[in-house]
């Protein structure tokens, strides 16, 4: 059996599937930090808090609801983004105008009484949320089984963001929000609701963390924590990847989470520290990221 | 007639420091207590609020005062960082006039509250942490480890599962403190029962994502993949391992799992497993009664350790009353000699090393079928009296112990 430093060759395919799978996942959450910070230049805070909501509602709407995995996938992006939404016309706007630390702050606070609510109400030792029917058992691989649900996360995440990319990159609409968003004055003496444009593009934003979290509901204990502890990895994902570059942060989610999966076999003590290393290498090389805009957006 | 207002003035002070020894008296004339724990984070349904709740019914029992003195009682979350346990520990002694902590899960926050009480000269009684270096390389006159620690899980564990045909171990360890110190005793354990130990792989504490580490013991091809982790740590692996189909060919050790996991994760998920606990709420009538009342509070059934902080604070209420003094040397010295009996403990007894040796209980995790009622989750497969179940005093790396 071939070996890389020690480690069989199977073993080192089957962790780098595994950190494929996670890539897709920071990919995932990261698309929406980004594209609201990219757009709206507002630190969210709260992403990791409505990912974290997304999970709850989905387990909610199961045992309260009697909805089931498929239409929640449906469903709870949608409730997550007109809550999200909501938070943006009645409180965020007002921020829009003074430092980015006022959004950051906002949003961080926020995160905190939404995840204390959800504390208080189910503890942290977490939600126990069944993996649907469809995507029980897994695939042998031959140098790994891997999980069906895994491979359908990987998929879904990889489509989305895909989606995401092409309505943001190459539709009208998309066109209309990455205006609004660089020339909001200007676009607005050409007619178009510029106030609405941005409240849409927090929602599709928030939504994308609340999808996030659907999928994560049958692979992690769904508990309040759950935000919280990815939130920082993927801020450090969007840094490394470009504040505001949509592909940046695909490409640079994906990347990380293979190098992650990486460390977790040579020296898994590691595994927490690395990506916060990359970050630090790459902001003292190239300040912006590795597919950002070198112009700080202001 | 200066000197003489001189002289009582100094006769004054001398006597005013005398009495704030507190040699006879309660110092401060009020007890405090303070529960120190993890309120928000992995380890909060194990301990947290619950902790409170039970140090709160010990002083209930006393109806709030202790020699007419009344009773406070202080919590704070540590956040599971060391330094904040320390300095909130601190803070507490010299500022607050807190006469006791308890709790404090997480054993790097323990180890460092410990070496605090220690300086300070007050009374901790660990009741949340279970590194056994509490009551070896780290141990001292002031701090009591009282429900559990990692010799008495992970060996009592390890020897049942090794019996039962589990020879072979990989182990998925948290890497702090704790998890080295789970690993290491249950190790110890296995190879003196004829087992051995094929590797280990280290995970940061509150890991998202556990699918790494278990396909790395999947291919080392154990029998059994010890679980050196607790709280969230234990419940994820467990999840993730079902998924990826691992139970099929191995088996899962749990060694340090508390009720509240098992509720968290399900019966179907954990049916077989064996705990090896402190307490069980549904034992006897003393325990049920004390977990009923607990689950009134709290709504639901106190883990060992909540049980474990009610404990020590009656214990340690109780000692005050009978030495009319909260001194902590006094006091230390009388909960040595004393047989401890209550609804938690049963023929406790705390060694100079700072260890509370007392009953211990391996229990097995009911299948679905058999369970009949809410929290129905276990059956008592035996008992093991305290002197079997923790280190004995002869191995011991205290400095106490080993210097006489």
């Amino acid at each position: 059996m071939r070996e890389i430093l020690g480690v069989p060759l199977p073993a080192l395919l089957a962790q780098l599937v595994l950190g494929l799978v996670n890539g897709c996942f920071y990919a995932l959450l990261s698309l929406g930090l980004s594209i609201i910070f990219g757009m709206l230049n507002i630190i969210n805070f709260a992403h990791g808090a409505m990912y974290m909501m997304g999970a709850v509602l989905t387990w909610i709407a199961l045992n309260q609801f009697g909805v089931g995995y498929w239409g929640s996938l449906l469903l709870v992006p949608l409730v997550v983004g007109l809550a999200g939404v909501a938070i943006e016309r009645s409180m965020l706007r007002r921020l829009y105008g003074l430092d980015n630390l006022y959004g950051l702050l906002f949003t961080f606070g926020l995160a905190l009484i939404m995840e204390g609510l959800c504390r208080y109400r189910y503890g942290v030792s977490g939600l126990p949320y069944a993996i649907p029917e469809a995507f029980q058992g897994g695939l042998d691989l031959g140098f790994m089984y891997l999980p069906k649900y895994r491979a359908f996360v990987v998929c879904a995440s990889l489509g989305v963001c895909l989606g995401t990319w092409l309505v943001i990159e190459r539709t009208t609409l998309g066109a209309y929000l990455r205006a609004a968003t660089e020339n909001p004055r200007l676009v607005q003496a050409f007619g178009i609701n510029v106030p609405a444009m941005i409240t849409v593009t927090y929602g599709i934003g928030v939504g994308l963390a609340g999808l996030a979290g659907v999928l994560a509901a049958p692979a992690t204990q769904i508990s309040p924590l759950m935000g919280s502890n990815l939130i920082i990895v993927v801020f450090a994902v969007v840094v490394i990847g470009g504040m505001g570059s949509i592909l940046g942060s695909i490409v640079t989610g994906i990347g990380l989470g293979l190098i992650e999966g990486l460390t977790k076999v040579f020296y898994s003590q590691a595994s927490n520290t690395i990506i916060f290393l990359i970050m630090a290498l790459v902001l003292l090389v190239q300040p912006s990221g590795l597919f950002g805009r070198s112009e700080s957006a202001s | 007639m200066e000197r003489i207002a001189g002289m009582g003035s100094v006769a004054l002070l001398v006597a005013t420091l005398a009495s704030a020894q507190g040699k006879p008296g309660i110092s401060g004339d009020m007890v405090k207590i303070g529960v120190l724990t993890d309120m928000s984070g992995l380890y909060s349904d194990l301990s947290g609020p619950g902790s409170v709740v039970g140090a709160q019914m010990a002083i209930d029992e006393f109806g709030g005062k202790v020699l007419g003195k009344p009773i406070q009682m202080v919590s704070a979350d540590h956040q599971n960082k060391a330094d904040v346990a320390a300095d909130r520990a601190r803070e507490w002694f010299d500022r607050e006039g807190v006469d006791l902590i308890v709790d404090v899960p997480n054993s790097g926050a323990a180890i460092a509250v410990s070496k605090v009480a220690n300086e300070k000269h007050r009374v901790f009684i660990v009741t949340g942490a279970g590194s056994t270096r509490l009551t070896n390389e780290d141990c001292n006159p002031y701090t009591i480890h009282y429900t559990y620690d990692t010799y008495a899980t992970g060996r009592t564990t390890g020897q049942a599962v090794v019996r039962r045909g589990g020879t072979s171990w990989f182990f998925i360890t948290a890497d702090y403190a704790f998890g080295h110190s789970l690993r290491d005793d249950t190790a110890n354990a296995i190879k003196a029962a004829g087992g051995q130990v094929l590797g280990s792989v280290l995970h940061p504490l509150n890991a998202p994502d556990f699918s790494s580490y278990l396909l790395q013991a999947q291919a080392s091809n154990a029998k059994v993949i010890g679980m050196a982790n607790a709280g969230g740590d234990t419940i994820n692996t467990i999840k993730t391992a079902a998924e990826f189909g691992i139970n099929k060919k191995q088996t899962l050790a749990g060694l340090l799992v508390f009720i509240s996991d098992i509720h968290a994760l399900g019966l179907q998920a954990t049916q077989g497993m064996f705990v090896a606990s402190g307490f069980y709420w549904d034992m006897n009538d003393e325990t049920r009664k004390f977990a009923r009342a607990f689950q009134a509070k709290s709504g639901k059934m106190p883990t060992m350790v909540q049980a474990g902080t009610y404990s020590a604070t009656l214990q340690y209420l109780k000692a005050v009353q009978a030495l009319g003094t909260d001194d902590a040397d006094a006091v230390r010295k009388k909960l040595g000699e004393t047989s401890l009996n209550d609804a938690f403990v049963k023929n406790g007894q705390i060694r100079r090393d700072g260890r509370m040796v007392h009953d211990f209980y391996l229990f097995e995790v009911k299948a679905p079928s058999e369970s009949k009622y809410p929290w129905d989750y276990y059956k008592l497969l035996t008992t093991l009296p305290g002197e079997e179940a923790f280190q004995p005093l002869a191995q011991s790396r205290c400095p106490l112990v080993t210097s006489h």
